[in-house]
């Protein structure tokens, strides 16, 4: 029973194996087009070659791919998943010194699903609740390894900014408190002091790190000065304004966007992506200009106030305007089928299959500055590649197998035919540990079956 | 019943005294340190064990306790507690569940005024210490002793620095300070598990678990950075402002070690890598999925020390609720837990159990008997609460076996000790005999009268 049990959970651990081949198969390869009836070799965890004609290599494990297709994993720009505790440190309106870094939860099952939908690396972000939140980490879905080892090695980190309705909310006495407790009042509550609270956080980071920059400098003269205090709130943001972090901005109307741009402009850094950026659409010239990126929904608004004012042509148009546009799910269950949101763009904007595509691979790959590894189907990139039945960019199609570094994290077939045992195994457990609580006496815990 | 107990229990205290010198002979005597002595006789006087050993002369004044079929143990440490703490929470959580808002938190007293940011530190009060603090009149102290727990090493729990725990013995004295072995231990450290508001809805900060982290993180790099303008400014006081004095970072600071709470094997990579990165001598406390081989594996790499929680999981109570079915995971936890200390014993990993607020008798007996039951052997359960928390607390010189000179702590039972139908029939703490309360000890299900023949019997 218990090598059962042992067993059941070795199948959800991936296969390994050093070279692989998928044949047969039609590849959508996001920058080089489309080969119908192709291969990719992979090796050591890369993509070697790609084409309608390969050289298999001796000993390989060749997975047939008749009928099927093939697109490099898909990246979700903004996620929420495999965190601990919570997402939001929201007591504070600059909580910059928090790090997803530190909570990585790689047992959480929302990767698996997330796997299970084709997705290969996510942008974990902190939330929303407040102007400046806490610090990001790009994370591959290598179900089963260890937090550390989710890490997506070499990617730069990033921090959460937002604007609007969220970050304000809190400011407000008549809200709700949670749990029970009291409400209370936290600066900002309007969209003015949104602006302020960034900005005197940036003027504070500023004081910040001249005090570093001028350590560093006595120390480099040979003189042995006291260093400054180190302030993890503002060693975020002095990372900022280095260039060594990048800004993802929760945002949605134009207005808050402009307001954003100059602040960046105004305090010397660069905003990496505008998040949600519903209308983005009014102001993408701007952002262009800004050299920022968008992250936005493809049909997904009217929740709130600010969320209402939203076209499906936003993706279309902003790309049309020379932004890098991605398309991202925020949430556990949008997050398994961005393929077919990034579908939606054909039809609204009359996008190609490989822009759209690239809205869930190579776009989101550009904004998180891991286009050198991953986003397309290229010798050289990492093997993250996924496996449909059908026309990925649609309802339809479903996931077959899922590669990250050439490794098998989920094979659809495996999964469906283990699920039966799985069940069974759960319920035995159950019924055994439910029997086993309802004998009286049996010294499980305190004051059951006395007093 | 609970005020029959109540009356009982006070009877206990009341009882225990005089005389200073006590011999159990003719007993079975498990030394922990050294091999089980099968017939001999243990004299304590003036609180510490004077001899040991198969032939040894009873001094005359000795009160004498005839040891025929009793087996004589060494104290028993509780390695985690608040014992002491009138109003403290009795549970040291070392984690929420699995997901969700966290359950308990080991905040306890009342609720410390909401921090307003990572400056005003009121979660943390690390310069108090438990031996300060402890109340010689906790209704637990005479509770957990009937179960053979002489000693504990009992901390303030409230706030993210909790302040420093002590060693202390479980005598019912008149001043707290005669119970204090040894002061100052380590520093507690809670780390709370936020909701999905973390702290946006009233609490103060931090108000998520990432929160906590980077709070502790931050007072830790404070701490160094104090230590050091402290001893620049002691160098050349003459040279640079004066920095101010700060009595949470000299707490910090004082603290021989800290603890850390670790429940699941990721929560135990994570504590490994925190306590490595704050560059502390550390320990874990809470170890429930220390039973999986990989986690055990981590902990004998770091070389940690684990001390895990006798408070095992449970199902949910009444009916399962389908929408929120435990997972697997959980339930495999559930039915695992009682392993963690075969397969701490096994990887190597020094550990100790905790009563985590198991102050009944049986209960703990009972969950001590279900790690046995799990694949740990007696004789390291035994060991799990006695040489082994001494020696992680570095008090292994004055306490956990039984060896000459060490403090006279020992618990004399008839049965083997965390036997079902064991019976805790003397406790000696610091050479003062008490006898364990039975009324507390049945609760309504075990053996509770006394069996003839009980030594002393002059209740």
């Amino acid at each position: 029973m218990k090598r059962l049990l042992l067993a059941g959970l070795m199948a959800l651990a991936p296969i390994c194996a050093e070279t692989i081949v998928i044949q047969n198969a039609t590849i959508m390869t996001v920058t080089k087009g489309t080969i119908k009836n192709g291969s990719v070799v992979v090796r050591d965890g890369k993509i070697v070659e790609v084409g309608e004609k390969v050289m298999i290599p001796e000993g390989a494990t060749k997975i047939d791919a008749q009928g099927q297709y093939v697109i490099p994993g898909i990246i979700d720009c903004h996620s929420h998943i495999a965190g601990d505790g919570g997402i939001n440190e929201g007591s504070v309106s600059v909580s910059s010194m928090v790090n997803i870094k530190d909570i990585i939860n790689p047992e959480d099952i929302a990767i698996y699903r997330a796997l299970a939908g084709g997705v290969t690396t996510a942008n974990i972000l902190h939330g929303s609740a407040n102007s400046i939140g806490g610090q990001t980490i790009v994370l591959k879905m290598r179900w089963g390894k260890d937090a550390q080892s989710m890490i997506f090695e070499g990617a730069k980190p990033g921090i959460k900014f937002a604007l609007g309705e969220n970050p304000k909310r809190a400011g407000n006495p008549q809200g709700r408190g949670a749990n029970g407790q009291q409400p209370f009042a936290r600066y900002p509550a309007t969209r003015m002091g949104v602006e302020d609270t960034i900005r005197e956080a940036f003027n504070e980071a500023k004081i910040y790190k001249a005090e570093w920059d001028e350590y560093n400098a006595k120390a480099a003269r040979g003189e042995h000065p006291m260093p400054p205090r180190k302030d993890l709130k503002l060693e975020a943001l002095k990372e900022v304004l280095e260039g060594n972090r990048y800004v993802h901005i929760h945002c949605y109307r134009a207005d808050e966007i402009l307001m954003m741009i100059r602040v960046a402009d105004d305090m010397g850094f660069k905003v990496r992506t505008f998040q949600h950026v519903l209308e983005g659409y009014k102001v993408a010239k701007e952002i262009a200009a800004h050299g920022a990126g968008a992250s936005t929904f493809s049909d997904w608004w009217s929740y709130k106030m600010e969320a209402f004012d939203a076209i499906p042509y936003n993706a279309a148009l902003m790309t049309k305007a020379g932004v890098v546009v991605s398309l991202n799910s925020d949430d556990a269950e949008l997050m398994r089928h961005l393929n077919s949101e990034a579908g939606k763009t054909m039809k609204y904007g009359g996008m190609t299959e490989d822009q759209a595509l690239a809205m869930v691979t190579l776009n989101p790959a550009k904004q998180l500055g891991i286009d050198n590894r991953v986003g397309s189907i290229e010798a050289g990139k990492d093997a993250d590649l996924v496996i449909y039945d059908k026309y990925p960019l649609s309802d339809f199609a479903k996931v077959q197998k899922v590669l990250i570094d050439g490794t098998v994290y989920f094979d659809r077939d495996k999964e469906v035919s283990a699920q039966a045992a799985k069940d069974a195994e759960k319920q035995k457990l159950l019924d055994k540990l439910k029997q086993e609580s309802q004998q009286p006496g049996n010294g499980r815990g305190r004051g059951r079956g006395g007093n | 019943m609970k005020l029959a107990t109540a009356l009982l229990l006070f009877a206990a205290c009341v009882f225990a005294a005089e005389p200073s010198t006590v011999a159990v002979r003719n007993a079975r005597i498990v030394t922990v340190s050294g091999p089980v002595i099968a017939k001999g006789t243990v004299v304590v006087r003036n609180g510490l064990i004077e001899a040991v050993g198969e032939n040894v002369t009873i001094p005359e004044d000795a009160f004498i306790v005839e040891g025929e079929g009793l087996t004589v143990y060494p104290g028993l440490i509780d390695s985690l507690s608040t014992v002491g703490f009138a109003n403290a929470a009795a549970s040291t959580a070392a984690a929420g569940g699995r997901g969700g808002r966290g359950a308990q938190t080991a905040v306890a007293t009342a609720a410390a005024p909401r921090s307003m940011g990572p400056e005003d530190r009121p979660q943390t009060t690390s310069w108090e210490s438990a031996a300060d603090e402890i109340s010689a009149s906790d209704s637990r102290i005479p509770a957990v002793r009937s179960a053979g727990v002489t000693t504990a090493a009992t901390f303030p729990t409230r706030g993210i620095f909790g302040g420093q725990g002590s060693i202390i013995d479980l005598i019912s004295g008149e001043k707290p300070g005669e119970m204090v072995v040894v002061p100052t231990i380590g520093q507690y450290i809670s780390v709370g598990r936020g909701g999905f508001g973390g702290g946006g809805g009233g609490g103060g900060y931090p108000g998520s678990l990432m929160g906590y982290i980077a709070y502790v993180r931050q007072v830790y790099l404070d701490a160094d950075h104090y230590k050091m303008a402290m001893a620049a400014w002691d160098k050349d006081p003459r040279s640079m402002e004066r920095p101010m004095y700060d009595r949470a970072l000299e707490g910090v600071l004082a603290s021989k070690r800290i603890l850390l709470p670790a429940n699941r094997e990721v929560e135990i990579d994570r504590m490994l890598r925190f306590a490595a990165e704050l560059k502390q001598p550390a320990i874990l406390y809470g170890g429930h999925e220390a039973y999986k081989p990989e986690a055990a594996e981590l902990l004998k790499k770091s070389n940690m020390s684990m001390l895990v929680s006798l408070r095992w999981p449970e199902l949910p109570r009444g009916e399962i609720d389908p929408d929120n079915e435990p997972t697997m995971r959980a339930l495999e936890t559930i039915h695992k837990a009682p392993a963690a200390g075969a397969a701490l014993q096994k990887a190597g990993v020094k550990f100790a159990f905790y009563t985590d607020g198991i102050d009944q008798p049986r209960e703990l007996q009972r969950a001590v008997k279900r790690a046995i039951d799990a694949g740990l052997s007696r004789e390291d359960a035994i060991r799990a609460m006695t040489l082994t928390p001494a020696e992680i607390y570095g008090v292994a010189d004055r306490m956990g076996s039984i060896e000459k000179g060490k403090i006279g702590n020992l618990v004399v039972t008839r049965g083997d000790l965390f036997d079902d139908r064991a019976q805790v029939l003397w406790v000696i703490v610091d050479g003062r005999q008490y006898k364990p309360e039975t009324g507390g000890q049945g609760n309504g299900r075990g053996p509770a009268t006394e069996q003839p023949g009980n030594p002393g019997g002059n209740r």
